[in-house]
């Protein structure tokens, strides 16, 4: 007998607590991506030490007044190379979303618009990348050569362009039947220019919705990657390989691991914010969800 | 349904075999000559084409490519250059024990995500949902090596309850508190997932009509949510539970570095560091195949649960 109340009731309470809640999310995770890009824009100038400058004086000292966050096995400082870390964890997020982007939405945009074997094709040769798991591809791929960062960023943004050209695909579809497009047809116009100025700048929207989940995904399987030794290589700053550096020490000094973890926990937790936030904003299902 | 099942195993098959291309060509053009590492620094070159042709190397790809093939099928999967032992029971013996911490785990993930998704659904907007929200929004963001180290230092170090990695005696097979903080880690990375999907369905269920009603019959709430909810509400989370087994496996290859867990993750990277060819080639080969099977069981299930959809029968 309660129960029809409470749906009723429902409507007013939900669109209240959207409305309070969805700017909150966005403004912290606003907040904290924003910070973080300016120290790491800012990290080589406001750092206070160099993140390779070592010092066998100082091994593995505690957090003081010199060094916040203690220093490493080689006397470096722990928080220079925290904030040096923050660039490298940006780029590879950022990097690899970018790659796949550019491999993955021509390909979704010419799947979806020519259909037929290519489309067929393309889609099969999708499968089979996303049949392995994503580590494995990374590691696959990294295996070749020998591991570095860049290559990491590189086998990270071909891990995730089967998630792109399906997206891409779907958008396409959605899109091909458009009058707008078959006017462009008819007109005569070349597929390029039918793909990315008439279809492109109408797809977008779900594309970079898909691309905002995805950096925290690289950043997290980047980081997975240096831990396991497939990605930077001493002496970077990366945080994932940072943290692996400190594991013997962990007893001891248990600063160098909990520095650059816990900053890759504060950067995940504000991108995922800031990417719920902006998709409760901007994604046009919520937003009649939140208007009924 | 059979018909359905046996177009999967088919596709599943065409995929292993394009994944086996796949896998032995990127192998192939891997750098560093597999001779001269078996030979050693100061070998002479007599002595790596002696193995060169030992191994096979100098006969062209396809025929490397068939031999290696074939002996797959056959169950042969090739002896470890570093290890000078056969491969097949090398994986065998990693692979039990990455199972078992991967099966564990996976029934913690699907047991307790699906326990807190309803709790937070029924509790909506009140402090357990609030609770579990943030629990599981902790759990994606934090990756597994940091979160598995945390756990070794509390549980290991201070309070000394827990082995902060190996598996104990060999003998034995792996001993139930070496699984304990691995399994955490992985449970700990995995649920949200699972739980914010149980949420969501389970919200969306209750407002159904067939919800109301039940509720409209007087049935009690809990067999409400339980047998009217809960059934209808799991479909989409079974989907997602074959997704998580991909991040399973990434999780494993990490948290078995984090607790030197001898397991089929760590066989891996070990092979891959050494540039070990076939243990190489049969992990990844195995890692994949494991993984189709999850998809397709997870779609087999969901097939089975869903009376919407039979597959290979027309629709009434």
């Amino acid at each position: 007998m309660v129960a029809p109340r409470i749906e009723s009731a429902r409507p007013e309470t939900r669109l209240s607590k959207t409305r309070q809640r969805v700017p909150r999310k966005l403004a912290i995770g606003g907040l904290i991506v924003l910070v973080l890009m300016t120290l790491a824009l800012l990290a080589p100038w406001i750092a206070p030490y160099r993140f390779d400058e070592m010092s066998l004086l100082k091994r593995l000292k505690p957090p003081s007044g010199d060094h916040w966050f203690g220093t490493d096995e080689f006397g470096r400082d722990v928080l220079s190379r925290t904030l040096m870390g923050a660039r490298l964890s940006l780029l590879m997020g950022i990097g690899a979303t970018l790659i796949s982007l550019v491999i993955g939405v021509p390909l979704g945009l010419l799947a979806g618009y020519r259909r037929g074997w290519l489309d067929e094709g393309l889609m099969r040769a999708m499968d089979v990348l996303l049949s392995f798991p994503p580590i494995m591809l990374g590691l696959l791929i990294l295996a070749v050569t020998q591991p570095t960062l860049w290559k990491a960023v590189i086998a990270i943004g071909i891990v995730y362009v089967p998630a792109i050209v399906r997206i891409t695909r779907s958008v396409t579809l959605d899109l091909v039947n458009e009058e707008f497009i078959q006017a462009a047809h008819v007109r005569g116009d070349t597929t390029r220019y039918i793909l990315f100025d008439e279809i492109l700048p109408n797809a977008w929207p779900p594309i970079a919705v898909e691309a905002s989940l995805r950096i925290t995904f690289a950043i997290l399987l980047g980081a997975a990657l240096s831990f396991v030794g497939m990605g930077a290589q001493p002496p970077s700053s990366d945080w994932g390989l940072m943290v692996s550096e400190a594991r013997p020490f962990v007893d001891s000094a248990p600063w160098i691991a909990l520095a650059p973890g816990l900053a890759m926990c504060v950067t995940v937790i504000g991108i995922n914010l800031l990417g719920d936030g902006l998709r409760e904003a901007l994604d046009p299902r919520m937003r009649t969800q939140r208007g009924a | 349904m059979i018909a359905y099942v046996a177009q999967r195993l088919l596709a599943i098959a065409f995929i292993l075999v394009v994944m086996s291309l796949l896998i032995f060509g990127i192998t192939q053009v891997m750098p560093g000559n597999v001779a001269y590492m078996i030979a050693g620094q100061f070998a002479t070159p007599d002595v790596v084409a002696a193995i060169e042709a030992k191994l096979g190397l100098n006969d062209p790809v396809h025929v490397q490519y068939w031999r290696w093939a074939s002996g797959v099928l056959t169950g042969d999967l090739g002896q470890s250059l570093i290890m000078e032992r056969p491969v097949g029971p090398m994986i065998r013996e990693a692979l039990g024990r990455s199972a078992i911490l991967a099966v564990l785990s996976f029934a913690c993930v699907a047991i307790l995500g699906i326990a807190l998704g309803v709790i937070a659904a029924v509790r909506k907007d009140r402090l357990a949902d609030n609770a579990i929200s943030v629990f599981t929004y902790l759990g994606i963001s934090v990756p597994e090596f940091f979160w598995g180290i945390v756990l070794i230092l509390v549980f290991a170090r201070y309070l000394n309850w827990l082995p902060s990695g190996g598996i104990g005696d060999p003998a034995y097979g792996v001993e139930a508190r070496y699984l304990i903080l691995p399994a955490a880690t992985l449970t700990f990375a995995l649920i949200a997932h699972v739980s914010r999907l149980t949420r969501s369905s389970m919200l969306e269920t209750m407002r159904s009509n067939y919800v109301r009603f039940a509720r409209a019959k007087g049935l009690p709430e809990g067999t409400v949510v339980r047998r009217h909810a809960l059934r209808n509400a799991l479909l989409p989370t079974i989907t997602v539970l074959a997704i998580d087994v991909g991040f399973l496996i990434g999780g494993i290859v990490v948290v078995e570095t984090v607790f030197s867990y001898p397991g089929l993750g760590r066989l891996l990277l070990f092979a891959i560091e050494r540039h070990d060819l076939p243990l190489i080639q049969a992990s990844i080969l195995i890692i994949a195949a494991v993984y189709c099977t999850a998809n397709l069981v997870a779609d087999v299930l969901y097939a089975y649960f869903n009376p919407k959809i039979r597959y290979g029968r027309p629709a009434h």
